[in-house]
């Protein structure tokens, strides 16, 4: 079981916790605003886009060519952003924060 | 695998998308530069400041409006900074197909329809299932009774085209004329449709005016009409010519989360989109001049493939998919989250009830694009559905 924060466009934290899925799912799930995940995860509508805590980013598997492009063309983009239909839950990322970008 | 036959979509671009990347159509007098790579496309959907959406009204729709309309579609027309006040207007109204009350008045119109043609056996597809239901899930939309969907499925299957002309006025007209009626008939009587929340907004501290109302409506009806029948006629073609979808989808219903990104893909229902050069710019080596027109081709993006493997191919649980059939940026589909609830209810509930869905007759649409002929759909589609048993 990891354990999630998502931090809100409003400087909300909303800590949920789960065994399976991507971040996007279980922010869906909980209707995290901001998150809406439109396309259901094939990274396609980056209405998905958090940034994420620095001390976390290094540990993620770095984004792949298709998720970087979309990136390429949001807004608020920074060097920590991702679109989190693109990273799983796993215990890896248990404790991670991320911010909802837009 | 492979498709075969009626559901078989070609990509109609792809000598001149790996060629060229940029093909000239003359539109009425107004040419427009097709912009045919996936990359191109992006980057130009996303460069709202030199490739413009608000233009003459109906400028940037291609075939051109600008003979047949003077109402100004809104968010559609309209760039940053208005844009996005408007559309922040209408966001979350457009968020309510989430709504569980939502997705179970879909899955009613829905039941109700196939139902109907199950017990007939045979039907024509467009007429008899796609137009009413694309009319009836609309009802929901603008959250008015359901017996207003009469009205437009009456109009047939093209708000702005006629058997004889792919622009007719007279045909426009009526979908206009009906609009402004309608708006009048909610001042006179507000209630709690689309109609009144928007005539109750406040756009720059102001009430939205009756014009700007009916902007919005009229993109509402005609951003979400042949694009949504062609995406539910398409895609019962599809499921006729491959049982094996049918039992996946039946089988494993998590399927249909990447299986309606990937047939949106696959049949891209809008081929593209126009915008105005607001100042000279050259896009793979065409040199765009001010106040001309190019376009967003979303189907060929879509089959690009330096971005899509086996892009020709439909895979129902294609992992990463980054279409563009939505549109790309600023401007992308306001309908979106209506239509993908739309096509999501739809493939759950026709594979529990349809067991075999037969193709007896075809009649393609082909659009012209000067060099290039594009199959979006279909005039006719004669089907014979058997129920599960």
């Amino acid at each position: 079981m990891a354990k999630i924060t998502y931090i809100t466009k409003e400087g909300e934290s909303l800590v949920f916790e789960a065994s399976s899925g991507s971040l996007m799912e279980l922010a869906v799930k909980n209707k995290v605003p901001g998150i809406d995940g439109d396309c259901g995860g094939v990274c396609s509508c980056a209405t998905c886009h958090v940034h994420v805590a620095p001390a976390y980013y290094e540990k993620l598997e770095a984004p792949s060519e298709i998720e970087a492009d979309m990136l390429e063309f949001d807004d608020n983009v920074n060097e920590y952003s991702r679109l989190c239909c693109q990273i799983p839950v796993s215990d890896a990322v248990d404790g991670i924060t991320v911010e909802v970008a837009n | 695998m492979r498709n075969m036959g009626v559901s078989d979509f070609p990509d109609a671009f792809k000598e001149t998308r790996e060629a060229k990347g940029v093909c000239p159509f003359n539109d009425q007098d107004d040419p427009v530069a097709m912009l045919l790579r996936f990359k191109d496309v992006r980057k130009s959907a996303h460069d709202y400041k030199s490739f413009i959406s608000g233009a003459v009204p109906g400028r940037i729709v291609i075939p051109s409006e600008v003979n047949i309309r003077d109402t100004r579609q809104i968010p559609f027309e309209v760039d940053p900074p208005e844009h996005t006040e408007y559309r922040a207007l209408v966001e979350d109204w457009f968020k309510r197909p989430f709504d569980s009350t939502y997705e179970a008045g879909l899955e009613s119109i829905i039941l109700s329809e196939l139902e109907k043609v199950l017990k007939k056996g045979s039907c024509e597809a467009i007429s008899e299932l796609s137009l009413p239901i694309q009319s009836r899930a609309l009802t929901l939309l603008l959250n008015i009774p359901l017996k207003e969907a009469e009205t437009w499925i009456s109009w047939g299957t093209h708000v702005f085209r006629s058997e004889d002309s792919n622009l007719d006025a007279d045909k426009a007209s009526i979908l206009y004329d009906y609009i402004d009626a309608e708006i009048d008939r909610v001042i006179a009587q507000p209630d709690d449709s689309l109609y009144s929340v928007l005539l109750n907004s406040e756009y720059q501290g102001r009430k939205m005016t009756k014009e700007e109302v009916k902007g919005v409506l009229v993109l509402t009806f005609a951003g979400g009409r042949d694009t949504i029948i062609n995406y539910l006629t398409n895609t019962m073609a599809y499921l006729g010519e491959h049982p094996e979808a049918m039992d996946q989808l039946r089988n494993n219903p998590a399927l249909v989360n990447t299986a309606i990104e990937e047939l949106v893909r696959y049949f891209s229902p809008l081929t593209h989109m126009g915008r105005v050069v607001a100042q000279e710019k050259e896009v793979c080596g065409h040199v765009a001049k001010e106040d001309t027109r190019i376009s967003l081709c979303w189907a060929s993006a879509n089959r690009d493939e330096a971005v899509f493997e086996n892009p020709n191919d439909v895979v129902l649980d294609r992992k990463m998919n980054p279409h563009v059939a939505f549109g790309f940026g600023t401007h992308k589909c306001l309908g979106a989250t209506h239509a993908r609830q739309l096509m999501k209810v739809f493939l759950r509930v026709f594979t529990q009830k349809v067991g075999k869905l037969t193709v007896v007759n075809a009649v393609e649409n082909i659009e012209d694009w000067g060099e290039h002929q594009r199959k979006v759909g279909f005039d006719r589609l004669e089907i014979e559905l058997n129920p599960i048993e």
